[in-house]
């Protein structure tokens, strides 16, 4: 079975074809982009939800999105374990749907903010099906670019999800705030991850703003965030052959 | 009303009667000269817009350029300076929601946008300092969310601008070859309106950018409300609308609303248009002169075939983008306007879309000669001075640092990205053919890079328009080619008071002779552009602000210069420096003077200082470039510095020079200058190459250590790399955090 990896686009999405870029023309992996008024999503081994500025943010980021139809079929398809990642916005969806924990705040700067960003895993590299092929305390430099990237869980909340090892990136070089660093998380099932971090476009070292910056990933010829999509394809494929 | 006595009797004359109320809002909306160009036309056809990359030159919306592999670049600039200086926030994004649309009226994709701004100064002035922030809030706002990456721009301080601010954005865009779409259309074919409803909102904008800025209150009104959401639909649906082949022609509705959209399409396609306004989506109830200038935003127009319709339909209803049939194509070549039932006008679309030209007056200003008879230069300072100053420098915010303006766009969306802001001196793009129809791109055929720069110099551009203007052209080819790309193509944008004003209009003449001169030089065409004038506040007329956009090609990303100098690589500079020192920031902004002698380009040394350039940089034998431009010679070596990370001994000594002080030979602005760093080895072989050249180079220093040490004659000034990017950081300590 060939690997079909659904990219969810809503109006405002703007990320939506740069995870293509990377799916089809650097990975040649089949993807295809499902409209958010779709609410079917069987038989896609993987969901992306891409960055952006879905319904532009109205009323608080990724809230608008969270309703529509799109994200029945992705709460669905989370229940039965296939692996679902929000970036950027994509995160703050998920987090708005309900199917991550936590919450997004303006970034301390109260601006926007594009920068690149050293990202530590914090867990072992199984823990999800984006972070297989990584161990634990790799740091991956990989950009941010938000506004509402400023995550935010009560204490409560972050000393159980600490416990189910549900934080999976922390910033080393927090940009936004963030609250014990946080730069990415998953449920407890492990297979929904929210980051903040675009790995799409640290996924060709031609992009990164300097060739060092990936360090020994770069001799592959990529960069740090094409483990992200490398971990979820061989995922994929090793569920496939099992 | 805004038509002078003179253009009523043309209009009476052309109609051979009186025009109804609808046609004079319409006719004074178009013969406007932000609309019309009524001053400036003529002058315009001093540019040379030919050249071999050039498939559709000025006067479309935006200019074409045949780029290879299959792919087509488009690229155009605007100002939205009134609007801004009221609402700075909703006048910069409707600045880039307007040039954005520009783009896509060609079918093509928008991918990058450029800015470049002026205020008055931000050390001091509250005013300056709130126009600042929310002009590139308005920018960021509305570029992030319709994810195109604002990637290079320029910001310069200068108190002309007092009260009022410069806003340009320009966009960059890219089509396959057999997807332009060019103005088209036959008898018949439907003209659609789609976007955002049309409501009161900037009523009369073309009249207000076309008369003397006051600065009241209810100039609010003239300013658009920006929506990015519909701006990115129509993005979106606009590019599927092309993938579908389903629209023979595209235009925005920008300046003067559907006024001058209809008549400017109508007399463009030789053709008439029957027009029912009652079928256009409103925002509220609205007379037919006001729905003719309303200026509301993110709305386009498009020319499609009957057939089509049903395809168009199911592709706005997808994006939930509301659009109205508004009428048809006629063979007539006039724009019969229906509202209420009724026809309300009825009026010859060249008529309209053709102003009659003002003649204006051109003289040499006094204040010219005024700074020629007293100029006069500074005491030469101490040795030991001149580091304090050269700190001082690097922390003019015309100089310092633009990271709190580029940090706040998000540059990167699009992945094409790859030399990003902050780090050279250009913006490169890598462009891909790419595929509307879900395909995957096709990349057998390689990237083609597109490196992006526009520059402009207020200061030295009011002392001497001709040399300014011409300066500007040069520093904006030598940006790009420090990132290793050829100069292709350009695009300007002319800011200048009043036209009526003849000696402001002597400034603009004289502008456009050395933007002119330069382009047919150096075989750089110019393919497209804009004019605005009445930029004027209480204190009068701006400083002329023409501002050149060049776009440059690199063949291969080999060919890419992008990184810094290395530890222990050699620093190498090419060119002369000269006594050049009026309008520089040394003399502007240290000594507050102005001063005659505006650096001159030597048009034969430019050209081989940037093939010399070029050459290197496609050998592999230099590892970065910097162009030596505001703050002169000792701020480029400390940018390079700061940028590298690194310290550097330079001994001045070996500059080539015909200076014979030394703050000129540090802080002169001359044109036509590089610096290169370049691996010690490759010494020998760089000398090699530039020997084919007939210009001025020498090995000046070297980089490493912690601090940048000048040497002179043997003395010496040291200065820690630590002191000068605290110095250099001085935008983002001014403005801070803080939306």
């Amino acid at each position: 079975m060939p690997t079909r990896i659904g990219i969810v686009v809503f109006p405002g999405s703007n990320c939506d074809r740069d995870i293509y870029h990377v799916l089809r023309s650097v990975m040649h992996v089949e993807a295809e982009f499902v409209w958010h008024k779709r609410d079917d999503l069987h038989g896609y081994d993987a969901i992306v939800i891409p960055g952006g500025f879905a319904y532009a943010d109205r009323l608080r980021a990724g809230v608008i999105a969270a309703f529509s139809p799109v994200m029945q079929g992705v709460k669905r398809l989370a229940r039965d374990g296939v692996p679902v990642l929000g970036i950027c916005n994509g995160f703050q969806i998920l987090v708005e749907s309900g199917l991550l924990p936590g919450a997004f705040m303006r970034n301390d700067s109260l601006t926007f903010t594009c920068r690149w960003t050293r990202l530590r895993l914090s867990v072992n590299g199984s823990r999800t099906p984006f972070t297989l092929l990584l161990e634990k305390g790799r740091v991956l430099n990989i950009p941010v670019a938000n506004q509402e990237g400023k995550y935010y869980a009560d204490e409560d909340t972050l000393r159980e999800m600490e416990r189910n090892e549900q934080i999976i990136f922390r910033y080393e070089d927090n940009p936004n705030g963030s609250i014990h660093d946080i730069g990415g998380v998953c449920n407890e099932q492990g297979n929904v991850l929210g980051m903040m971090p675009h790995p799409e476009r640290a996924c060709e070292v031609m992009l990164a703003p300097s060739p060092s910056i990936h360090g020994s990933a770069s001799e592959s010829g990529y960069g740090d965030g094409m483990l992200i999509f490398r971990s979820l394809v061989s995922y994929i494929e090793h569920r496939w052959a099992s | 009303m805004s038509l002078s006595d003179e253009e009523i009797r043309y209009l009476r004359d052309a109609l051979s009667r009186e025009p109804n109320s609808v046609e004079l809002s319409m006719v004074s909306a178009e013969w406007s000269e932000h609309c019309s160009y009524k001053s400036s036309r003529p002058y315009l056809k001093m540019f040379s817009t030919e050249g071999k990359h050039v498939l559709i030159g000025p006067g479309y919306d935006a200019g074409v350029l045949d780029i290879g592999n299959g792919m087509l670049l488009t690229v155009h600039i605007e100002s939205h300076n009134h609007p801004s200086a009221v609402e700075p926030y909703g006048g910069a994004a409707t600045g880039i929601g307007g040039v954005v649309r520009d783009i896509l009226s060609m079918g093509s994709r928008p991918i990058a946008l450029l800015d470049a701004l002026r205020f008055a100064d931000i050390r001091y002035d509250n005013q300056a300092r709130w126009l600042f922030r929310n002009v590139v809030r308005g920018i960021a706002d509305y570029g992030n969310c319709i994810g195109v990456p604002t990637v290079a721009g320029e910001v310069e301080f200068d108190d002309s601008f007092k009260d009022y601010c410069l806003v340009d954005v320009a966009c960059i865009g890219v089509v396959r070859k057999d997807r332009l779409v060019t103005l088209k259309g036959d008898v018949g074919d439907l003209v659609v309106v789609a976007g955002n409803r049309t409501g009161r909102d900037g009523i009369h904008g073309a009249s207000f950018a076309s008369r003397a800025f006051e600065g009241e209150e209810e100039d609010r009104s003239a300013v658009q409300i920006p929506d990015p959401f519909m701006g990115k639909l129509l993005i979106d649906a606009t590019m599927e609308c092309v993938g579908a082949g389903c629209v023979k022609a595209i235009k925005d509705l920008g300046g003067g609303g559907l006024a001058c959209c209809l008549s400017e399409t109508a007399d463009k396609l030789g053709m008439g248009m029957l027009i029912d306004l009652d079928a256009l989506h409103l925002r509220e109830g609205m007379s037919a002169e006001e729905i003719m200038i309303s200026e509301s935003q993110e709305r386009m127009l498009y020319i499609l075939d009957p057939s089509m319709l049903e395809r168009f339909k199911a592709i706005m209803d997808k994006y939930e983008v509301p659009y109205s049939v508004l009428g048809r194509l006629t063979g007539d070549g006039y724009l019969s306007i229906y509202h209420n039932g009724k026809q309300v006008a009825r009026i010859s679309a060249s008529v309209v879309a053709n102003a009659p030209l003002a003649k204006r007056k051109a003289t040499k200003p006094g204040y010219i000669e005024h700074i020629a008879v007293h100029s006069r230069k500074p005491e030469v300072p101490e040795y030991d001075d001149m580091a304090g100053i050269l700190l001082e420098l690097l922390a003019d915010p015309s100089i310092a640092s633009k990271e709190w303006v580029y940090r706040q766009y998000d540059h990167e969306v699009g992945l094409r990205t790859i030399v990003k802001p902050g780090h050279a001196d250009a913006a490169v793009l890598r462009v891909w053919p790419e595929h509307h129809d879900g395909m995957a791109a096709d990349l057998s055929d390689g990237y083609r890079y597109v490196a992006v720069k526009v520059d402009g110099n207020s200061k030295q551009c009011y002392i001497d328009p001709y040399n300014g203007s011409m300066g500007c052209f040069s520093e904006a080819c030598r940006n790009v080619a420090c990132v290793g790309a050829e100069p292709i193509a350009m695009v300007d944008h002319l800011q200048f008071g009043s036209p009526e004003d003849e000696h402001v209009f002597w400034t603009f003449v004289e502008s456009v002779r050395g933007l002119a001169d330069y382009g047919r030089y150096m075989g750089i065409p110019c393919v497209g552009g804009k004019v605005s004038f009445y930029n004027e506040t209480r204190q009068g007329a701006i400083k002329p602000s023409p501002l050149v956009c060049v776009v440059g090609l690199i063949d291969d990303d080999g060919r890419v210069l992008k990184g810094h100098a290395g530890d222990g690589d050699m620093l190498m500079i090419i060119g002369l420096t000269k006594d050049e020192m009026g309008g520089s920031e040394y003399y502007e902004y240290i000594h507050s003077m102005l001063h005659a002698n505006v650096p001159k380009v030597d048009l034969a040394y430019d050209k081989s200082a940037r093939d010399a350039l070029l050459a290197l940089a496609s050998s592999g034998l230099i590892t970065s470039a910097h162009d030596c431009s505001k703050g002169g010679l000792a701020v480029a070596i400390a940018e390079m510095c700061i940028s590298s990370g690194m310290g550097a001994r330079v001994d001045l000594g070996s500059v080539p020079s015909t200076c014979t002080r030394l703050d000129d030979l540090l802080f002169s602005e001359s044109h036509s200058r590089f610096l290169v760093s370049l691996r010690r080895d490759d010494m020998d072989a760089v000398s090699r190459v530039l020997a084919g050249y007939p210009v001025h180079g020498a090995v000046i220093g070297r980089f490493g250590g912690n601090s940048l040490s000048l040497e002179y004659k043997g003395s010496s000034m040291s200065i820690s790399l630590e002191s000068m990017i605290d110095a250099y950081g001085s935008v983002t300590r001014l403005m801070g955090h803080g939306g």
